[in-house]
């Protein structure tokens, strides 16, 4: 049926041929791989993917292997995408493989380094058979990415460490083919009170069509601190299916903030797994798009453990003929009494060919709870505007202005202020106006 | 005095026993069981019903063959076999009554011990109830008083020969035979259920209601409820229902049809009593039912539902807000305890300009139940200035049971405002402490905490039917609440 999908079946072959046979990961490719073989991509037909339809990327002929030419990418090219005003550590990947000239990776008391070198290397055996795969859903897309995962981020902050400055992960791709296919498999674990601040994001550099399939999954302990924040911008012919998977263990923390910004179809899987009492998780997204753009979040918050908090805010900007589509859960499960968890969606519809479609979902199965959500549609007040406008303020600006306030709740929770001017940047950029001021 | 604690509470709801549970012997004229096309044409003749009904039956049993019975409700159930289901069951002494005393007495002592004596209700009420008792007419009550006003109400058998014109125009207009395999089924082996008609202008004088009941053991209701409202006409129509004990799933799938023409208003308050199921989950109604609303210019549907019976409920009263300036509502109170399950909610379709629509939906589950609300909103890109405003709160008693909410917006225009709260939490304790210190005993704080929650939706009843209701929730959650 699928083109994609044939293609991926027989690639795989091959791709096997050049691994290890005797590696434990090896049968969780053959498993996975059989997965993927027997579900395909999802359709419409799924619940979860109802509004959002992979057709247009099962049509479209991704190079799976992307030729590993040795052409220079260089730094002054992709210097703007890192956030260059502070110092962080860095790993980036050209085309799915790793530049180490473009990079700063680390073995100094914490590991920053490559996922290749983390699966191979007996040294960390333990930790890969403790922690990959081991929370990543086992659906037919994550699957996929199973079976081809072969190089990505690994982060491991041992117990009571801070790391002190953000870690980038940055996949670049240079479109030196027609069209690629990239499959990017991340694996963080943040020790026992230990606390990391992460940055992740996919570029295209060129204007060919790219299809990324990036599967994260982190893990953190007991009253760890991990703070994640992902920034789609990519441009208008790149399509991402990013999915997050979350575990936290006793009294952590852990935020992702997702903005969507580019992309021609972008989906993010975000679930969140709490295995311990007083865990914090908070979920929290900005998407401003125009044009066709699509963007979809599908978020889960499984509460297992008693007395935890949950906080989702999702907010949503939509222009021209764009589509947003927000599917939150929130389960609870019977043992799991005294949680705290909050959901909201509030979206604009700036035109009118603009589609929202939301699901904010809760499934209760705890009595002793106190679990709400709320999701609204509407316009910016009109009123507002005009007081404005009557104090000398354009329409234009007036407008940005009032978008910025809606958007501010979201960006406020960014703690790395270098990564919120830059967002404030971008969102500025986005609705088309320059504000003489911060927010 | 003791203290009457959440444990005593929960133990005296799971011995309470239905009520209502009781079963009349009257001589039945049963079809065997099964289902073909054979079958359907029996039905229609029994039903004297002209040549284009039936082929309209059969149409609809054509779909219904090619359908596959959907899953993707929140509930878990042994399917029903279709086959294994007799489809016609009338009482067989069939003479129509002109008056309540021809009516066998059997029968009347099973209203009797409703609570819902004729002669009281024709009095003091003043409502007429066309009663259904295992699918036929047996009685229609103020049946001049409305002949009077040119108001048109009766059975739906009967309004098939006598007004053919109006049932060939309006049945399957708003739910059409290959909605979905409960309504396709319906289409093809409608037993009875009531026809009304407003003329043009008229305000109708009195609440009109139905009382159905599953009497006969292993026979499906399938009800047909068409309500025709012409313009600028007002009807408050009544529903409700009560089924006798027994062990075997009973299968009600019923298809209600309203259409509002140019300034209508239709409000239909349904209470569902069902028989739910023993307290160890055997037992009790499936009730699969589909429920939907045509709006037109500046008219307006009012969907107001009390839901505690049934074992399994899969019910989503729908409005489509077609016309310019119209306006859909739904108000539930849906109530599981025991092993009950529900799957309740509304569609709210926006066509029209202006178009309005309010969704305020409470959940209360108890014991082992799990209960679920499943909603749509969809703004279409050509309603502009649609609102909606949609409330679903939750009530949890106990920590083994469940509570769902599963809304569904869509919007494709920029001037529409929507609006969605959820809330799910149990009863505060310092709300209990509150009532505690004031002398108010905990079973009456939880009454009366029960009782605030369900006030928005229970204030939309009329009155005769709001005592009923409150009456409804005491029997299902008496001592439950806690």
């Amino acid at each position: 049926m699928s083109n994609l999908k044939d293609k991926l079946v027989s690639s795989y072959i091959a791709f096997e041929d050049h691994l290890e046979p005797d590696s434990p990961i090896h049968d969780l490719r053959n498993e996975a791989m059989k997965v993927f073989e027997e579900q395909g991509f999802p359709s419409k037909k799924e619940e979860a993917w109802k509004y959002t339809s992979l057709k247009s990327l099962e049509k479209t002929d991704y190079s799976i292997f992307p030729k590993q030419q040795e052409k220079h990418t260089e730094l002054k090219d992709v210097r703007k995408y890192f956030l260059h005003d502070i110092d962080t550590y860095k790993i980036v990947f050209i085309d799915g493989v790793y530049s180490s000239f473009l990079s700063e990776t680390t073995h100094d008391s914490i590991d920053v380094c490559l996922l290749s070198s983390a699966l191979n290397k007996p040294k960390y055996q333990p930790v890969i058979e403790t922690y990959f795969n081991k929370i990543a859903k086992k659906d037919s897309l994550t699957s996929l990415n199973t079976a081809f995962a072969k190089e990505g981020a690994y982060i491991h902050i041992p117990k009571n460490k801070e790391v002190e400055k953000p870690i980038e992960i940055i996949n670049f791709s240079t479109g030196n083919e027609a069209a690629v296919m990239l499959q990017p498999r991340n694996l963080i674990v943040v020790g026992e009170n230990a606390h990391v601040q992460i940055i992740e994001r996919h570029q295209s550099l060129s204007e060919n069509a790219v299809f990324t399939n990036s599967v994260t999954e982190i893990f953190a302990e007991k009253r760890a601190y991990a703070d994640y924040y992902k920034v789609q911008t990519d441009n208008p012919s790149a399509s991402l299916i990013d999915s997050t998977y979350v575990s936290q263990a006793r009294e952590s923390n852990c935020r992702v903030h997702t903005f969507s910004f580019g992309g021609k179809l972008t989906r993010n899987n975000l679930h969140f797994y709490q295995n311990g009492e007083r865990c914090n998780s908070t979920l929290n997204g900005i998407t401003i798009i125009e044009d066709k753009q699509h963007v979809d979040h599908n978020t889960l918050v499984h509460h297992t453990a008693p007395n935890c908090e949950s906080h989702q805010d999702y907010k949503g900007i939509f222009a021209d003929k764009s589509t947003g589509v927000f599917n939150g859960k929130v389960l609870v499960d019977k043992i799991a009494q005294k949680i705290d968890a909050f959901q909201q969606n509030n979206n604009i519809l700036v035109d009118d060919r603009a589609t929202i479609n939301s699901k904010p979902q809760l499934e209760i199965f705890a009595d002793d709870v106190k679990c709400s959500h709320g999701c609204t549609i509407g316009q910016l007040d009109e009123e507002a505007l005009f007081y404005m406008r009557s104090r000398g303020i354009a329409k234009k600006e007036a407008r940005a202005l009032l978008m910025y306030a809606f958007a501010n709740s979201v960006l406020e929770s960014v703690k790395i202020p270098e990564l919120k001017q830059r967002i404030n940047k971008l969102i500025a950029k986005k609705i088309g106006v320059s504000l003489g001021f911060q927010l | 005095m003791a203290k009457f604690t959440e444990d005593d509470l929960k133990k005296e709801l799971e011995t309470k026993e239905y009520e209502y549970g009781f079963y009349t012997d009257i001589e039945s004229d049963t079809f065997p069981v099964g289902l073909n096309e054979d079958i359907v044409r029996a039905i229609s003749k029994k039903k004297e019903e002209p040549e284009w009904m039936t082929e309209w039956r059969l149409e609809s049993f054509r779909y219904w063959k090619e359908m596959i019975e959907p899953e993707w409700a929140n509930v878990h159930y042994k399917k029903p076999d279709f086959q294994n289901i007799s489809y016609y069951s009338a009482p067989n002494k069939k003479p129509k009554y002109d008056s309540i005393d021809e009516v066998d007495p059997e029968l009347l002592e099973t209203f009797n011990k409703l609570g819902i004596s004729l002669d009281e209700q024709k009095k003091l009420a003043g409502v007429a109830v066309d009663i259904v008792m295992d699918s036929v007419s047996v009685t229609t009550t103020f049946k001049d008083t409305l002949a009077k006003k040119g108001i048109i109400f009766c059975s739906i058998s009967e309004a098939i020969k006598e007004h053919p014109e109006l049932v060939k125009k309006y049945i399957g207009s708003v739910v059409p035979q290959k909605d979905n395999f409960y309504a396709a089924l319906n289409s093809a082996v409608f037993s009875d259920g009531s026809f009304c008609y407003i003329p043009k202008g008229v305000r109708c004088p009195m609440e009109l209601s139905t009382y159905f009941r599953i009497n006969q053991a292993g026979t499906g209701q399938f009800e047909r409820t068409l309500v025709v409202a012409d313009e600028d006409s007002y009807v408050s129509y009544l529903e409700g229902c009560t089924a006798p004990m027994r062990d075997e799933n009973q299968l009600h799938a019923a298809v209600v049809e309203l259409v509002a023409l140019d300034g209508a208003e239709i409000k239909y308050s349904t209470v569902q009593n069902w028989f739910p199921g023993s307290k160890d989950g055997k037992g009790g109604v499936f009730n699969f039912v589909t429920k939907r609303g045509l709006c037109e210019k500046n008219a307006k549907i009012s969907w107001t539902q009390v839901e505690t019976g049934s074992a399994v409920t899969w019910k989503y009263p729908s409005c489509i807000l077609k016309g310019d300036n119209s306006i859909g509502e739904f108000y539930s109170i849906a109530v599981t305890n025991n092993f009950q399950q529900a799957d309740t909610g509304t569609k709210m379709i926006h066509l029209g300009k202006n178009t309005k629509s309010t969704i305020i939906s409470k959940g209360i589950s108890a014991g082992k139940s799990q209960n679920s609300y499943r909603g749509l909103v969809q703004i279409n890109s050509r309603a502009d200035n649609a609102r909606n405003f949609s409330q679903c709160d939750s009530l949890l008693m106990g920590n083994e049971c469940g509570a769902h909410t599963f809304p569904y917006i869509e919007a494709k225009n920029k001037t529409a405002q929507v609006e969605h709260e959820a809330t799910t939490s149990k009863i505060g304790e310092d709300q209990i402490f509150y009532c505690n210190q004031r002398g108010i005993d905990t079973e009456k704080a939880i009454a009366l905490i029960v009782n605030g929650f369900s006030k928005e939706v229970l204030n939309k009843l009329p009155m005769e039917f709001a005592v009923e209701a409150q009456k409804l929730l005491e029997i299902s959650l008496e001592g439950s609440v806690g």
